[in-house]
């Protein structure tokens, strides 16, 4: 039987291209957790005037279709404007590998949100944040897909652990089904407060555990 | 083609022994019939002759008589019959609770977690950092409903042995059964039922260099010596009377001669040998900075070492060693079929993280002394490489 990656996939897992750190990077992001599993870091440096990727670098602590991705997104947004680069999208970083197992989705989205939250960082340091979109529940369930359940290693939406999801005046409740007492509530209460509170609009964020 | 490959993951499934193949070869080819009563065609004779040769051989092994162990198709059928069979038999009579660790193979835990949901208890007993089960909470736990305690003889990821002659001394004060599953330790860590109190043992020949798709459960006292006495347990699955009518199906016969060969090749002697691979596997990987031990530091089985790494995971590294013509195994979630961490690592109070960077290397006959250095010198080079892309233990 073949490997579940492809050629291309394989080769990037062997030499992963752009590897490492940038000094005095223009802007930087890190996604996920060593406490819940996959983890990438990205590194940007910009030309202020053409708003191009002049250097990108990424480091990733997991499985291969992760570091593959990883790769591949420094290969495509390198050279790139950061508008250009916005639009990057999983699927593209996927096509561009020949393809990835379905079950490895999880890991190759994180390097995705991994640019994504990079070029976020860089606008958001360099007060480019143009239309600021206010912060819905769905946006918010959207960022809880990047927080792992660490007990099984997938996302708190997937694994039915979002019970509710509030917004309203700038104030975010988020209730966990979970008790409050479990081994992995406090990280996954400071996980949830580090993707939900750099929002713009938010103010406050409230995590609640119910057993 | 795999003829270079350094295997290294002897307890998932290890490679068949020439010698074992040869003890089976007959029953495939001249000796084919089904085991017959004595009253049967000569043919039929010889088999069922040949499988009471390789019953006697077996039970030998353990220090039990012929009658005491049954065939099975290999060690997950083993621990279900043990754990429902004696459900089913002591249900009505004794109670509904079954004592287990977290930290065992699924076929318990699974058998133990399907009675769960028709209304048993299952208490599962805390068990230290290195696997060892706590004996105080077992003794505790025992209440006169508890109809069976179910505790490994050794972990088949961290290779902990557990002190099943304690385990079973408290069982018998409290008057319980002792179900063990010796999976990954039987026959290479020695298990005499004339001495240890247990009263049901899981057994496999995947393990050692025997066929897959054979395996047993000795039974004390079990129903062919027809004692009324002996331990209650029913028939699980529906068929006929084979097995002492326990186990029904026609006879694996060469799978059985198979395992009763494989059985008797493993040697001490052998045993050593892995023993001092392993010894010195670990060593060499503990000069790794940032990496521990899992499991026993000396109560643990003499073919296994497990190493967590921290700053990496475990699927980029089996990769890796596989480029380079190492098979080993992990305990990462990604690499799970189920892509849940081990529950084995999670148990013993490890984080996910632990497990995500949790090689298993598990040695086997075929495994020569150049294998442990030229698998270190891998391992350590992988690490370094993987470790210099991660965004985590920088300075």
């Amino acid at each position: 039987m073949p490997l579940p990656y492809s050629e291309i996939v394989m080769e990037h897992f062997r030499n992963p291209r752009n590897v490492g750190q940038i000094e005095n990077a223009d802007a930087r992001s890190v996604e996920g957790s060593p406490a819940c599993g996959d983890m990438v870091a990205v590194y940007l440096k910009v030309d202020p005037d053409s708003q191009r990727i002049t250097d990108i670098k990424f480091e990733s602590y997991g499985c291969a279709s992760n570091i593959a991705t990883g790769s591949i997104i420094t290969e495509l947004a390198k050279g790139k404007t950061l508008e250009e680069a916005k639009h990057i999208t999983w699927k593209d970083a996927s096509e561009a590998l020949g393809g990835l197992p379905p079950i490895k989705t999880h890991c190759s989205v994180l390097a995705v949100d991994g640019l994504r939250a990079a070029i976020e960082n860089y606008e958001e340091r360099h007060g480019l944040v143009k239309e600021r979109k206010p912060t819905t529940v769905e946006l918010v369930r959207k960022r809880l897909k990047r927080v792992m359940n660490p007990v099984v290693g997938l996302d708190l939406v997937r694994t039915n652990l979002v019970k509710e999801i509030e917004v309203s005046d700038g104030q975010v409740r988020v209730v966990i089904e979970l008790p409050e007492d479990h081994q992995f509530a406090a990280n996954i209460r400071d996980e949830v407060m580090e993707k939900i509170e750099p929002l713009w609009d938010v103010e406050r964020v409230i995590v609640e555990f119910v057993a | 083609m795999f003829g270079n490959v350094v295997y290294l993951d002897n307890a998932a499934a290890t490679r068949v022994d020439e010698r074992v193949w040869e003890a089976m070869k007959p029953y495939f080819f001249d000796l084919y019939a089904v085991a017959t009563s004595q009253f049967g065609y000569s043919l039929g004779v010889d088999a069922r002759d040949a499988l009471d040769d390789a019953r006697g051989r077996i039970a030998a092994a353990l220090g039990a008589a012929p009658g005491e162990f049954i065939f099975t198709a290999g060690s997950t059928e083993s621990s279900n019959l043990a754990i429902k069979g004696v459900a089913l038999a002591l249900a009505e009579k004794k109670g509904r609770h079954i004592v287990t660790s977290p930290i065992e193979d699924f076929p318990v835990l699974h058998s133990a977690r399907a009675l769960e949901r028709q209304g048993f208890r299952v208490t599962k007993l805390r068990v230290d950092e290195t696997g060892r089960v706590d004996l105080d909470h077992l003794w505790e736990s025992i209440t006169p409903e508890t109809i069976l305690v179910s505790i490994q003889a050794a972990n088949q990821e961290i290779g902990t042995l557990q002190d099943l002659e304690a385990i079973g001394k408290i069982c018998r004060e409290k008057g319980t059964l002792l179900h063990t599953d010796a999976t990954h330790s039987f026959p290479r860590v020695p298990l005499d039922v004339q001495e240890i109190p247990v009263d049901l043992v899981t057994v496999s020949a995947h393990t050692i260099h025997g066929p897959k798709g054979i395996g047993g459960l000795y039974v004390r006292e079990g129903p062919a010596l027809s004692r009324a006495e002996g331990t209650p347990i029913h028939k699980w699955m529906d068929g006929g009377f084979q097995e002492f009518n326990l186990r029904p199906g026609v006879e694996n016969i060469p799978g059985a001669m198979g395992f009763a060969k494989a059985v008797e090749l493993v040697t001490p002697e052998e045993t050593a040998r892995l023993q001092a691979m392993r010894d010195r596997l670990i060593e060499r990987m503990l000069e790794v900075p940032h990496t521990r031990l899992n499991g026993h530091p000396t109560h643990r089985l003499p073919q296994n070492a497990n190493i967590s790494f921290r700053f990496i995971e475990g699927e980029s590294l089996l990769l890796h060693l596989d480029m380079r013509g190492f098979a080993v195994s992990t305990g990462s979630a990604c690499f799970s079929r189920s892509l849940e961490a081990s529950h084995v690592m999670l148990g013993i109070g490890g984080d996910h993280e632990r497990a995500h960077g949790s090689v298993r290397f598990t040695f086997g006959r075929y495994n020569q002394d150049e294998d442990v250095d030229a698998v270190a010198d891998a391992v350590a080079e992988v690490v370094t490489e993987l470790r210099r892309i991660s965004p985590l233990g920088k300075e």
